[in-house]
């Protein structure tokens, strides 16, 4: 590690696509907005001046005819990889990431390497539809593989892997994770695809998060260290496949679990780990597992509306603490919020 | 052109038997396009297709014997059983793909043709679609990227007039033109009879110089008529939803003997090739029917190209 300083997330996608394009001719880069002043919040930055427009274009406002041309390309020997500001415009492109590239290789037998970036808001007004979390789809569909990095280091070496996988990959990036500070390996450092990373071993709880709930659990974790309570965080940097050996050796040593998720509870990526950790680890729990998800609903929009509408670091502790009969509760060892609750720092003014 | 007509013939008449398990969307009556746009590719340049893509693949030198068991769901069909008569492909006919969506080819067509403008090499795609398919957003948004990059790709719209029992009239205003919609798109486009096959090679061959000139994408519509049912091999005109001797203007205008006539053809030499396909037709079935089925553990099988871990 010759570098001296850290640098975020939205800096290392930045610094793995121009690995990938400097390394593979065949890696096109495009979307709505890549050549633009804003540059995706700079994970664009510089791409078309080093490898001209024919690779890295900015297209027509058609998510869906624009997936289906990805995919046209990707069959065609090219290794495209895709991005949109937020996720939920992505949806109108449904057709082509279920119908074509999710069954291509199962039915023709022929790869699809298709890398389809999609940034999920939170916050600052967000709303219903610019803050979707919703990995459990993608991963409900047998064929993609579904990617969450929530560390700048990972944002870099997960994409590095999902572009040169020969499988479609659906690489969701937490808009408040952009700014996430870290140190972050020069070169071309990959991270593999499916599998999991114990960012902190314990043996009270297992927690599983991924995305920006690794944070939260970070926070809580640390917390309940100070009251002397262990737990064990499995950040899952992939969810579709999902690194099961690990998620399940964890719980069989703790024998509890909490599940933690970015979207909504219902048929949730923490649903299912709840469901399949019940089933093969039965005889090792010694509690019920819980599971901390977003609300069935709609995010609100309104400062007011959104006070308490994610759960974070405070609420883990309140699960831990429930599933182990704490007596009392370590909050004051939880971080203080020194800015607003709907932005990830001070520094963020908006809009988006 | 008989050819194909002589295979979907045969795939209807054993249809009953229950052993081609999967729907199959018959060409039959409107196989002059398929045979056309055929003779106007090369093997190198790729074509895509729909649900109704048999004549398609036929057209562009697609394996029989591996269509055929396909149809029967066996271990040496074109997909292995995997796809059926909606999916098929032959890669080294160059027919990459039919996809069983209306109109979600077309813009794996245009992605193809991007790639093949990045090459630099001389090839270029054809894509198949029904009018059915000029409706979707799909259609718009590949041929508007098309336009605008220039992209070497043939859209090739064969308008039989029905989306399954919908006609056009219900679908589209009276005074649309599917060209000159193309043509608003920025696609130069040209109409052509659909049951003419010498007339479609005609159209057919000058697009594809105008594409190989470096000249974008262009957009042929053939008019025609599909004889039987949209899925499955029977005719269906006692439903009603074809007005009464519509079917049977068209079949006068039967894309085969117009084509034997121009031809010269005699009825002994039409009789000689029938009897050749029907050989080659013949031994494609039985293949198919002796072969085995995939076997049952192999169904979860490449999900991933790189399966991972867990």
């Amino acid at each position: 590690m010759s570098r001296e300083a850290t640098i975020n997330a939205a800096q290392a996608i930045n610094e793995a696509l121009h690995l990938a394009m400097a390394q593979d001719e065949h890696v096109l880069k495009f979307g709505l907005g890549v050549d633009d002043p804003k540059a995706i919040f700079n994970t664009t930055a510089g791409l078309q001046e080093r490898f001209g427009a024919a690779r890295v274009f900015d297209t027509p406002t058609s998510e869906n005819g624009m997936t289906g041309i990805a995919i046209g390309a990707a069959l065609a020997g090219m290794r495209p990889v895709m991005c949109h500001q937020r996720l939920d415009f992505f949806l109108l492109a449904l057709d082509q990431l279920v119908n074509n590239a999710a069954k291509w290789h199962y039915t023709f037998g022929r790869p699809v390497p298709l890398t389809i970036r999609l940034i999920m808001g939170r916050g600052w007004g967000q709303g219903p539809t610019h803050s979707q979390n919703l990995q459990a789809w993608f991963a409900h569909v047998p064929g993609l593989k579904v990617v969450m990095p929530a560390n700048a280091a990972d944002a870099k070496g997960l994409l590095l892997s999902s572009i040169f996988d020969d499988d479609p990959v659906v690489f969701l990036e937490h808009r408040w994770l952009h700014f996430a500070q870290g140190e972050v390996p020069e070169g071309d450092v990959r991270v593999p695809l499916g599998k999991a990373a114990i960012r902190q071993a314990g043996d009270a709880v297992t927690i599983v998060a991924a995305s920006y709930m690794v944070v939260e659990a970070l926070h809580a974790c640390r917390a309940l260290e100070a009251a002397g309570v262990h737990c064990e965080l499995i950040d899952l940097r992939t969810v579709k496949p999902l690194d099961w050996d690990t998620v399940y050796a964890s719980v069989r040593r703790t024998g509890r679990l909490l599940a933690l998720d970015t979207g909504a509870a219902t048929g949730s990526i923490a649903g299912e780990i709840v469901a399949r950790a019940s089933m093969d680890c039965w005889s090792a729990l010694k509690a019920p597992p819980l599971r901390l998800a977003l609300p069935d609903c709609p995010e609100p929009t309104s400062y007011g509306l959104t006070r308490q509408f994610y759960p974070g670091a405070e609420e883990i502790v309140r699960c831990i603490g429930k599933m182990l009969g704490l007596p009392s509760l370590p909050l004051e060892f939880l971080p203080q919020r020194h800015t607003h609750h709907d932005v990830p720092g001070v520094w963020f003014s908006g809009p988006f | 052109m008989l050819r194909i007509r002589l295979v979907e013939e045969e795939i209807a008449r054993r249809y009953a038997a229950q052993q081609m398990r999967c729907p199959v969307h018959l060409s039959i009556g409107q196989e002059a396009p398929a045979a056309a746009f055929g003779f106007a590719l090369t093997a190198e340049d790729q074509a895509l297709s729909t649900h109704r893509s048999h004549a398609h693949y036929l057209g562009k030198g697609g394996d029989l014997n591996a269509m055929i068991a396909e149809l029967y769901g066996k271990a040496t069909g074109c997909c292995g059983g995997r796809g059926g008569s909606m999916h098929l492909s032959d890669p080294r006919a160059g027919f990459l793909a039919s996809t069983a969506i209306v109109g979600n080819s077309i813009p794996l067509g245009v992605g193809v043709a991007l790639a093949q403008q990045l090459r630099g090499d001389k090839t270029l795609t054809c894509v198949f679609f029904g009018d059915g398919a000029t409706e979707e957003g799909a259609f718009y948004e590949a041929a508007n990227f098309a336009a605008l990059r220039q992209l070497p790709v043939l859209f090739a719209c064969e308008n039989n007039l029905y989306s399954v029992y919908s006609p056009l009239s219900k679908r589209q205003p009276a005074s649309r033109d599917l060209c000159v919609l193309a043509e608003a798109l920025g696609v130069p486009a040209v109409r052509v009879d659909g049951n003419d096959a010498l007339a479609v090679e005609a159209a057919a061959e000058q697009a594809v110089a105008a594409i190989r000139a470096g000249g974008g994408p262009r957009f042929v519509e053939c008019t025609t008529y599909r004889w039987r049912e949209h899925c499955g091999p029977n005719y269906d005109d006692e439903l009603g939803y074809r007005p009464e001797g519509e079917l049977a203007a068209w079949q006068a205008r039967d894309p085969l003997p117009r084509l034997a006539r121009t031809l010269s053809l005699t009825e002994a030499d039409q009789q000689a090739m029938a009897a050749e396909i029907a050989a080659e037709i013949g031994l494609a079935f039985e293949l198919a029917l002796a072969a085995p089925y995939p076997d049952a553990s192999t169904a979860l099988d490449g999900i991933y190209r790189t399966e991972l871990a867990s």
